[in-house]
């Protein structure tokens, strides 16, 4: 392949632009749709101090968990950790800070930061602890919370299939916060199971644009789940 | 037909043909087994599925294809997939017309906690405040009493709220119990319960409804 936009890079190329302290995103539901060699290498590079967004703590051997479980995050940005170990561990101990966000106001904070909108509007969470001490503010005559977006240094996310320019195609399920998450970082890479050259994929199905996209990298595929 | 399949059979019947459902975890999954058959339901599962089918076959499972427990399902004809935020696009917008899940508390005015017990653990909300804010409807199915033997149904909630003035109909393992602006209203029990049973299992006022059904199932 001509690799002619210079984004499909070696692993540790990509590795390259996750650094101590920064915030990352990390993509998936519960682990599927996480780019497992990504986060793999995270946890080879032991890079530290993240702070991560995910929805969740993924799965304890893939995505956020395992990573927090190897002592590399500080804050954990989350709907729940109630599936793995190590975040609730860590919470429980105090090394850890989670800001706990409900999942749907979650994504929209995510998309809000990736489309360029200065915050969210929504009535979910009202008359529960997670007001905190968040503004609120009436639209219409009614009142909402105001949800600030978010943004992340870096996001790594999985996809199906990848052009070179970085259209993405992402399979059923696995497509969860992806590409929301592919649109709210300052460097976007992707862990895809194919990349193919620009003009294979028909433009109609291309779910997240190429110029959303920073590195491409080819995921190795030796991660199965135990039932699979 | 143990209580638990009846309250999920129960559950069934507040589902109408053409219905998008979200099914908590625990009893409300089972609700799915109890729809009769020339009924047409999609079943919602807030990780990006509209049309989750049944699990998936032992040995057939694709991991891209899960519900919200992750666990590997079918998706039915007519199944779309799509990203969180349409996902829960769709339950902000009023399009999910009904969400049956678990409760640790209801309150008479609505008021649902079912996310966190005050000094145990937190697991984190996940979608449960969305489904629960923002569903068009939502339906509880829950024990009377919990495992200290302390009532479920209070006049006002303890531990903290999923969300306020939720919940519009309560399904436990003694009846059925609507939340109306005047507070609790026992519509139906469960054969071999008594109104009088679900009122000292209540930890509010219970009114009761003339004409109580008795639910009984046959065998299937």
């Amino acid at each position: 392949m001509e690799n002619k936009f210079g984004k499909v890079k070696s692993l540790d190329a990509a590795m390259e632009y996750i650094n101590d302290g920064c915030t990352i995103m990390i993509a998936g539901f519960g682990g599927h749709g996480s780019p497992y060699d990504l986060c793999q290498g995270i946890i080879d590079k032991n890079i530290k101090d993240l702070t991560i967004i995910s929805i969740d703590a993924g799965d304890p051997d893939l995505g956020p968990d395992h990573i927090i479980g190897n002592r590399q995050c500080k804050k954990l940005i989350t709907s729940h950790i109630g599936a793995t170990k190590a975040a609730g561990e860590l919470l429980n101990a105090g090394e850890l800070e989670v800001e706990f966000c409900s999942q749907g106001t979650l994504a929209e904070r995510i998309r809000a930061g990736g489309v360029g909108i200065g915050g969210v509007l929504t009535d979910v969470g009202m008359g529960t602890m997670i007001e905190y001490d968040k503004p609120k503010i009436q639209v219409e005559g009614k009142e909402y919370l105001l949800e600030t977006p978010l943004k992340a240094d870096v996001a790594i996310i999985e996809a199906e299939v990848a052009d070179e320019y970085g259209n993405l195609i992402y399979k059923g399920t696995d497509r969860g916060l992806n590409p929301l998450m592919a649109r709210a970082a300052d460097i976007t890479i992707v862990g895809a199971k194919k990349i193919v050259p620009v003009g294979e994929l028909d433009p109609e199905l291309v779910i997240t644009p190429g110029a959303f996209v920073d590195i491409i990298v080819e995921e190795r595929g030796d991660w199965t789940w135990p039932w699979a | 037909m143990g209580i638990k399949e009846m309250m999920a059979k129960r559950a069934a019947e507040e589902i109408k043909n053409g219905n998008v459902v979200n099914l908590g975890f625990g009893i409300p999954q089972k609700v799915i087994n109890y729809i009769p058959e020339e009924m047409t339901v999609f079943v919602h599962a807030e990780n990006g599925i509209l049309g989750a089918g049944p699990a998936a076959e032992a040995g057939k499972e694709d991991p891209t294809v899960v519900d919200s427990g992750c666990v590997a399902i079918t998706a039915v004809p007519g199944a779309s997939f799509f990203d969180s935020a349409d996902s829960f696009g769709l339950i902000r917008s009023g399009k999910l017309d009904i969400t049956i899940l678990g409760a640790l508390e209801v309150a008479e005015n609505g008021d649902l906690a079912n996310w966190m017990v005050p000094g145990g653990k937190i697991p984190g909300m996940g979608g449960a405040m969305d489904l629960a804010k923002k569903s068009a409807r939502v339906v509880v199915i829950t024990t009377q009493m919990d495992k200290k033997g302390n009532s479920k149904l209070k006049e006002k909630c303890e531990f903290p709220l999923t969300a306020d003035k939720c919940v519009s109909l309560i399904i436990t393992d003694m009846g059925v119990i609507e939340v109306n602006e005047d507070g609790y209203l026992l519509t139906e029990l469960f054969e071999g319960h008594t109104a009088e049973e679900v009122i000292a299992g209540t930890d509010a006022h219970l009114n009761v409804a003339e004409n109580l059904r008795v639910i009984r199932y046959e065998e299937q």
